[in-house]
């Protein structure tokens, strides 16, 4: 997030102390950039088990951010979402998977396939039944 | 991003819109559909409502009944879907919420589109690059193609989004503000497609022998206030490039609220029509309440359908209350006993609703000698309403509801085709494989 900026006017004692306090931490903030281009996705699968991202987790991905070589992906690939990661191989675009036994895709320039946005975070219950309170 | 330029003294108004947007928001989640043939259907699957580009090459038509091209759908492969408005107001929201930033303000018009009030850069300079942004931001935020109309009122900023929308060469944005002649721009738009002329205006332009949108900008401002007063000049002058119309940026208060719905099978029996009719009053008594309002009057209209072979039928009723009110109770006593002046037996009918009108806020006093119930008794029932509005809330519309709202319900609205609400229910979310 962007520092906020300092008032261009600041008067002393124009204020109460306690408005400098930053607000309370807010959880949407934390794992949100923009409300409006978040989706929230489920993964089904083990390819990516070596990012740390496991069948049944649930994915918050934004489709407005630009996708970079390095960052973890949702494309569109026959039809369906696939989640792999963004790399550069000899100068080539393409989607490599977490594990071994699933082989890389070449992204070519093609109306069936494109990238449709950045995963940012997972969330897993580490419990399966979280206590109800 | 900062996307809206300097403010300057020729204010811009534009106009976004969505593209197709029922269609469009149909493939946000399931890009699957993306490309291909795509129509939406009304409520109860009736007919076309939203159709993709690609359906709209077909020469599929809007309004035609699902009923009639059916056959035709399936054997173009089009695919066909109910409406989901869960889908549709949550990417509404979101789109809104993109737009915001990018004018200085704006009022959201309806679900799919919003005017915006923007600064022309100094000497009234093209904000076409300006909408080719905008349009490739949105599309890339939400996956939602949109057209942008730009002009310096209102009435021309809905003029260019159509322009913008029917002439490719644009790509979607089109600035009536900057071209040095709009003549032939306006000459090209019939004088009904103005955008609020209304049947009566436009009727009389055409007597007049006015035909399209140059012509009544063009015609005599006197004659036009004589025969149309007010309205009509408004509008002349919002042609002639000056703003009359603010943008609303605060919705006004409702005046009256409807909620109707068309039977998935006809209704023969005043059994069931009382059971709809129940089940359509406690959901806009529920609507009033959320609008903090009591209703004066209750309407109860139905009718036949249109398309089978019986006489059609259509009537409806009215009935004022005493005192305005809001309560379930209250507005059922008051409207079942109009169903039964409108049931015909050997008329089947397809649809049914009810009208609220002479709305008033829960602010404003009541002042009545017979109170229906003693004070302390209708706080009671308030807080009995805000209880069964507060659980339906929680635990999904239904949950407590009147007995005469019927529990088994075969009219209920048909929508065999629905998509999932993939952007607000965690279990309908799409699957992305790893």
């Amino acid at each position: 997030m962007a520092p906020r900026p300092l008032p261009s006017s600041l008067e002393p004692n124009s204020f109460e102390p306690s408005s400098l306090e930053p607000p309370a931490t807010s959880l949407e903030e934390q794992l949100i950039r923009c409300r409006a281009s978040t989706f929230l996705l489920r993964v089904s699968g083990e390819s990516m088990q070596g990012a740390g991202i496991r069948h049944g987790d649930l994915l918050i991905v934004d489709q407005g951010l630009e996708p970079r070589v390095g960052q973890i992906v949702v494309a569109y690939i026959d039809g369906g979402f696939t989640l792999k990661r963004l790399v550069q191989h000899r100068g080539r675009l393409r989607l490599e998977a977490a594990h071994p036994a699933y082989p890389p895709l070449e992204l070519t320039c093609s109306d069936d396939h494109w990238l449709w946005g950045v995963a940012l975070h997972v969330i897993r219950a580490l419990a399966p039944n979280p206590p109800q309170r | 991003m900062g996307p809206c330029p300097l403010a300057s003294s020729h204010p811009a108004i534009v106009l976004i819109d969505g593209n197709n947007f029922y269609a469009s928001c149909e493939a946000v989640m399931d890009p699957a559909v993306l490309g291909r043939p795509l129509v939406v259907l009304s409520n109860n699957d009736g007919c076309i409502v939203s159709r993709s580009a690609e359906a709209r090459a077909l020469g599929i038509r809007m309004g035609q009944p699902y009923f009639q091209v059916r056959r035709d759908l399936e054997r173009h492969g089009v695919v066909v879907r109910s409406s989901n408005y869960t889908l549709y107001a949550d990417m509404s929201q979101r789109l809104m919420a993109t737009l915001e930033p990018w004018v200085e303000a704006l009022e959201i018009y309806s679900i799919d589109e919003a005017f915006g009030r923007l600064g022309r850069p100094a000497g009234n300079g093209d904000l076409s690059d300006w909408g080719q942004q905008l349009r490739h931001h949105v599309l890339c935020q939400l996956g939602l193609p949109v057209a942008v109309g730009i002009g310096p009122s209102k009435v021309l900023a809905k003029l260019a989004n159509r322009v913008a929308k029917t002439t490719p060469a644009h790509n979607g944005v089109f600035d009536m503000g900057s071209i040095p002649d709009p003549d032939p721009y306006l000459e090209a738009i019939a004088v009904e497609e103005v955008w609020g002329i209304g049947r009566q205006l436009s009727r009389w332009c055409r007597l007049r022998g006015i035909s399209h949108a140059r012509a009544l900008r063009d015609m005599p401002t006197g004659e036009l206030r004589h025969r149309c007063g007010v309205v009509g000049v408004r509008l002349q002058q919002e042609l002639r490039g000056h703003a009359c119309l603010p943008l609303e940026l605060v919705p006004a208060a409702k005046r009256e609220t409807c909620v109707s719905r068309s039977f998935s099978q006809p209704i023969t029996s005043q059994a069931e029509l009382k059971e709809a009719i129940a089940t359509y009053l406690s959901r806009a008594a529920e609507k009033l309440r959320r609008q903090r309002q009591r209703t004066g009057t209750i309407t109860v209209f139905v009718r036949s359908s249109p398309f089978n072979g019986t006489s059609f039928y259509s009537n409806s009723a009215t009935v004022s209350l005493p005192l305005a009110s809001n309560d379930t109770a209250v507005l059922l006593a008051a409207a079942l006993p109009l169903v039964t002046q409108l049931f015909r037996p050997h008329k089947p009918l397809q649809k049914a609703g009810v009208l609220l009108q002479a709305l008033q806020s829960t602010t404003t006093l009541q002042h009545h000698l017979l109170l229906p119930l003693p004070e302390e008794q209708q706080h009671r029932r308030e807080a009995l309403m805000a209880a069964i509005d507060a659980l339906n809330r929680r635990y999904g519309s239904g949950t407590v509801q009147w007995a005469a709202a019927g529990l088994h319900t075969p009219w209920r609205m048909r929508r065999s085709r629905l998509s999932r609400s993939a952007t607000t229910q965690l279990d309908a979310i799409p699957v992305v494989q790893a």
